[in-house]
């Protein structure tokens, strides 16, 4: 049993800290478990049921840290990793930036644990698949998906009397569905805490729909485009943003949030005021954790507000030399978007492109924030409010930074999930000028 | 299993119990995974599987990272488990358990079946495997001269520092090093009879040096141009005969990394100062340091047989290399200089080891020969597919708790055979771009379309380097660019790259690969400015 109750985790984590002789300790505990099934050609390939649970000792003699982990759980066993991560603190050099641990601190229960999430067996999953499967035969396409439920707790317990637990469950579905000719590919994702949240059958109809959609695409000349960024598009694309927005490396001058001059970004307008992009650990459609790996709450807070630059991370170690208060790293990512549907962005633009999915997207400059990567399994040229035809992929160089500068409207946020790190997100779908196309891609 | 048996290990087989201490520091002895091994084979054949293996696998990782005077962390790794994989009904099931007792080993295997038991109701066609003989008991081990965990982790510190050291005192705003060593202990035995023990070692030292212009609050990089290897400690200790001179000292088999941290210094400085690129049209010469991952994103992945029958589709993407191009024996892949091998087998390299994951034993293949298409990276139950009789031993999982698939071996253009060095190369490129270091990168789904970056790049003028040159990016279609090289440096120059962490799967897998080249020339490659402004 890899998921320990809150009492046995705080017993397993007092037991360890017992051990400890350090002058500070800190113990976390991680547990894991679920399965996963996927499949390829209209047949499940691999699938895999899993179970683990891993303990990480952190001991510190003055502003010196060692650190083990470990998964075997006899006192031996424990008492033996406890002297490791000791030994290993003794020969560590001394950390200038070490951050005495924090006492005792007050966190609200989250609302990320969904008890029928955590209930599935290996026959719940090839059901779920089973209807994906026959989505796909039936509209003659090739099905390759897969489909992950994860239960997983964390806890956190040091020697100056903190204690953090928390449980979480998630499900991830993505398909993706190819003609027998290869010319038409189509894909949809999902990720909730809840499964009764996902439906199989019609996210499978949907990118049975793009497949078929997408077939015979013609070219069109690369450039600049006003394009509608789907929700899993758009979120993969600010990704690596989102992932900025830290100030030490931006008052570093080694960030697209540093200042020109020195300093950061803060109080800046960005990007155009109707951006407005926030995390809160308890929005209902994409709860978070409510305390962070360092033990500190996290809060509903505002990153980007009306375009301007609210806030950034400071670690507790950069907060104190700034003179601020520590702000830990986003618990979710939430954009505020409008109420129209992505239809009605369409129907709203003269001439256009519909990204279904972006793909590799890769760093090419980090302190422009310019990314590289492709369009992918289904892209469409609108004219006058209507999808006209499929196009065919484009790579393109744009920076989300200027993308957000360039936005025409944004439509209603949906949870979705980034197709690489299968992060969740709610993000809205969105269309923007210019967006920047070099060249095209013969892949489908 | 309840919480407290997790608490107090259960008793092993007839008594013998396991010493958990002594597993810490040495790992569970041989006999022992033998036995257990055969614990988890005889579970799973009495619940109905027709075929089995276990991997009891102990994963020991060491991280070490510093930034200018400063360690910023210290981490020991090790994870103990193990992963038992099934056919029941004709479908794969796994299952993997960090608790290596034999009463959880066989609820372990009892739940692979019954995954592979659920699957198979959905499963059309059976799986179909690859004969593998039984090798018995059999082992093998990385030849490494030092164990890089031998080695005391203060050593390894002030190396790093004194590497931080020079880049600062160079003039370097910031600079971050690391060292990471991993060790896998892998023992696997199947139902048809192999018991393998392998004891792996790989290290990866680096470094990332930031020098920041005041004057326009830009800033420029220049990262290691060290490789991850399949070695011991002795990697970090290079002769002369290790370097390779030129418009910048780059390493072969050992690595200097006090003396490429200084390079790096100064060519960070110049990097700022460096002429923005002009975009288009270039003939490009890549330095082993920055084709290995050309060659790792446009032929290892479009090669791998399970994208090109689209078992990757919803991930990692499929191929353009289909079946009816390998069929017609005469797809020119490449020009005639492009020779592509796949091995398991190069000394020093990420793929060496003895025996993949699925038991069988590892060796070389032709992937392109003289440009054509010739074959596939497959495994155990791909193999009947290309009508191979076996499997070529590319079968691999990240740790015990990851089902094994195919994943790529290390896949390496062959030098040229005519004698050819690189400054001889350069002499008759008139309008070019020498591009050393790997950088940004990216690749369509289909493997056609490809953007890279760099570490440094050097205008060629009239046969000379002309200065450094910065916002480099070039973008190409993979056939075409294969077709345009014209010229492939002798074997004096081949060196190998690689990554600790191609990442590949659903749930995602990271596997360590090498890349072995000679310098190369690509004609009339397109260039872009990767210059912007926010």
């Amino acid at each position: 049993m890899a998921i320990l109750k809150q009492d046995e985790a705080q017993a397993l984590l007092k037991k360890v800290l017992s051990f400890s002789k350090a002058d500070e300790c800190e113990v976390s505990l991680k547990g894991r478990e679920g399965g996963n099934i996927r499949y390829a050609r209209n047949a499940v390939s691999t699938a895999g049921d899993i179970s683990t649970i891993t303990l990480t000792i952190n001991a510190t003699f003055g502003k010196r840290t060692g650190r083990t982990t470990i998964n075997e759980f006899d006192d031996a066993s424990l008492e033996k990793a406890v002297r490791r991560a000791e030994e290993l603190a003794q020969l560590a050099p001394e950390d200038p930036e070490y951050m005495p641990l924090q006492g005792p601190q007050t966190f609200k229960e989250s609302i990320t644990y969904v008890p029928a999430t955590a209930a599935i067996t290996p026959d719940t999953r090839a059901a779920a698949v089973a209807k994906s499967i026959q989505v796909s035969k039936d509209a003659k396409l090739e099905a390759a998906g897969f489909l992950e439920n994860t239960t997983s707790f964390d806890a956190l317990m040091n020697s100056k009397g903190l204690f953090a637990y928390n449980t979480d469950t998630d499900i991830i579905f993505s398909i993706t569905t190819r003609n027998q000719a290869g010319t038409g590919s189509g894909y949809a994702a999902r990720g909730y805490n809840d499964v009764s949240k996902l439906d199989t059958f019609t996210a499978t109809q949907i990118a049975a729909s793009k497949a078929n959609g997408s077939a015979n695409a013609k070219a069109i000349e690369p450039g600049k485009y006003t394009v509608i960024l789907e929700p899993v598009a758009a979120a993969y694309m600010m990704e690596n943003m989102f992932r900025g927005l830290d100030a030490r490396n931006a008052d570093e001058g080694r960030s697209f949030m540093s200042k020109p001059g020195g300093g950061n970004r803060i109080g800046e307008q960005l990007m155009d005021e109707k951006v407005t992009i926030y995390s809160d650990p308890f929005h209902p459609e994409l709860p978070a954790a409510t305390w962070n790996s360092d033990g500190q709450p996290q809060e509903k807070i505002n990153w980007i507000e009306k375009g301007v630059v609210k806030n950034l991370a400071y670690s507790r170690f950069w907060a104190q030399k700034k003179g601020v208060k520590p702000v830990p790293g986003p618990s979710n990512i939430i954009m505020e978007g409008g109420t129209a549907s992505l239809d009605e962005l369409i129907k709203s633009t003269e001439r256009g492109i519909l990204v279904s999915r972006l793909w590799y997207i890769r760093m090419v400059d980090p302190q422009t924030l310019l990314l590289t990567g492709l369009t992918r399994d289904g892209t469409f040229y609108i004219e006058n409010g209507v999808i006209k035809h499929p196009i065919k992929n484009f790579r393109f160089n744009e920076s989300p930074v200027i993308m957000l500068n360039n936005v025409e409207a944004l439509g209603k946020p949906e949870r979705t999930i980034s197709v690489e790190s299968y992060r969740s997100y709610l993000i809205p779908p969105m269309k923007l000028r210019d967006f920047t196309f070099t060249s095209l891609s013969d892949a489908v | 299993m309840g919480f407290g048996a997790l608490m107090i290990p259960s008793s092993l087989l007839a008594g013998n119990a396991i010493d958990p201490a002594q597993a810490l520091l040495e790992g569970m002895d041989v006999g022992m995974k033998k036995q257990l091994s055969d614990v988890a084979l005889t579970a799973a054949r009495a619940k109905g599987a027709t075929y089995a293996d276990v991997r009891i696998g102990r994963y020991l990782n060491q991280f070490i990272t510093t930034r200018e005077k400063r360690v910023q962390g210290i981490s020991n790794t090790e994870s103990f488990g193990v992963g038992i994989r099934v056919i029941a009904n004709g479908s794969w099931g796994f299952a993997a358990s960090n608790v290596v007792t034999k009463e959880d080993i066989i609820k372990t295997a009892e739940r692979a079946v019954a995954v592979a038991k659920a699957n198979a109701k959905i499963t059309t066609e059976p799986v179909q495997l690859a004969p593998q003989k039984g090798f018995g008991d059999v082992s093998w081990k990385t030849p490494i001269e030092k164990n890089a965990f031998e080695i005391p982790v203060k050593d390894k510190v002030d190396l790093l520092l004194k590497v931080n050291d020079i880049a600062l005192q160079g003039g370097a705003n910031f600079v971050n090093s690391a060292i990471m060593a991993v060790n896998e202990q892998k023992y696997f035995a199947s139902t048809d009879g192999s018991y393998i023990d392998q004891d792996i070692h790989r290290i990866y030292p680096f470094f990332n040096v930031t020098q920041i212009d005041k004057a326009t609050g830009k800033f420029q990089t220049r990262r290691s141009l060290s490789s991850p290897v399949g070695m011991g400690y002795e990697y970090l200790n290079a002769a002369g005969n290790n370097k390779v001179t030129g418009v910048v000292t780059r390493y072969k088999d050992r690595y200097d990394i006090l003396e490429d941290v200084k390079n790096a210094t100064a060519d960070v400085a110049q990097k700022i100062k460096a002429k923005t690129v002009e975009p288009g049209k270039y003939d490009l010469v890549l330095d082993p340091s920055h084709l290995w991952l050309t060659i790792h994103e446009s032929v290892a992945h479009p090669t791998e047989l399970d994208r090109v029958l689209g078992y990757e589709a919803n991930y990692a993407g499929t191929s353009f290399l289909t079946l009816d191009k390998w069929k017609s024996k005469n797809f020119q892949f490449g020009s005639k200089l492009v020779n592509i091998v796949a091995d398991k087998l190069q000394p020093g390299s990420l793929g060496a080891v003895g025996y993949d994951d699925e038991g069988v034993k590892c060796k070389e293949w032709d992937l392109i020969k003289e440009g054509v298409l010739v074959n596939y990276q497959a495994i155990r139950d791909q193999a009947h597919i290309i009508g191979l009789k076996e499997s070529q031993g590319c079968c691999y999982a990240q740790s015990w708790e990851d089902v094994q698939f195919q994943r790529m071996p290390n896949v390496s253009l062959k030098p040229g055979t005519t004698p050819l060095s690189v400054d001889d190369m350069i002499k008759n490129v008139e309008k070019g771009i020498y591009i050393i270091g790997d950088g940004s990168f990216s690749i369509d789904q289909q493997r056609y379309n490809f953007q890279f970056g760099g570490q440094l790049f050097y205008e060629i003028k009239d046969g000379k380097i002309a200065g450094m040159l910065k916002d480099v990016a070039y973008q190409a279609n993979t056939q075409e660019f294969w077709n345009s090289c014209t010229a492939i440096a002798d074997k004096n120059d081949y060196r190998l790259g690689g990554a600790f962490n191609d990442g590949k799967g659903q749930p995602g897998q990271s596997n360590a690969v090498s890349h072995g080249s000679s310098t190369a020339r690509f004609n009339g490659v397109n260039v872009i400015n990767t210059a912007r402004k926010i």
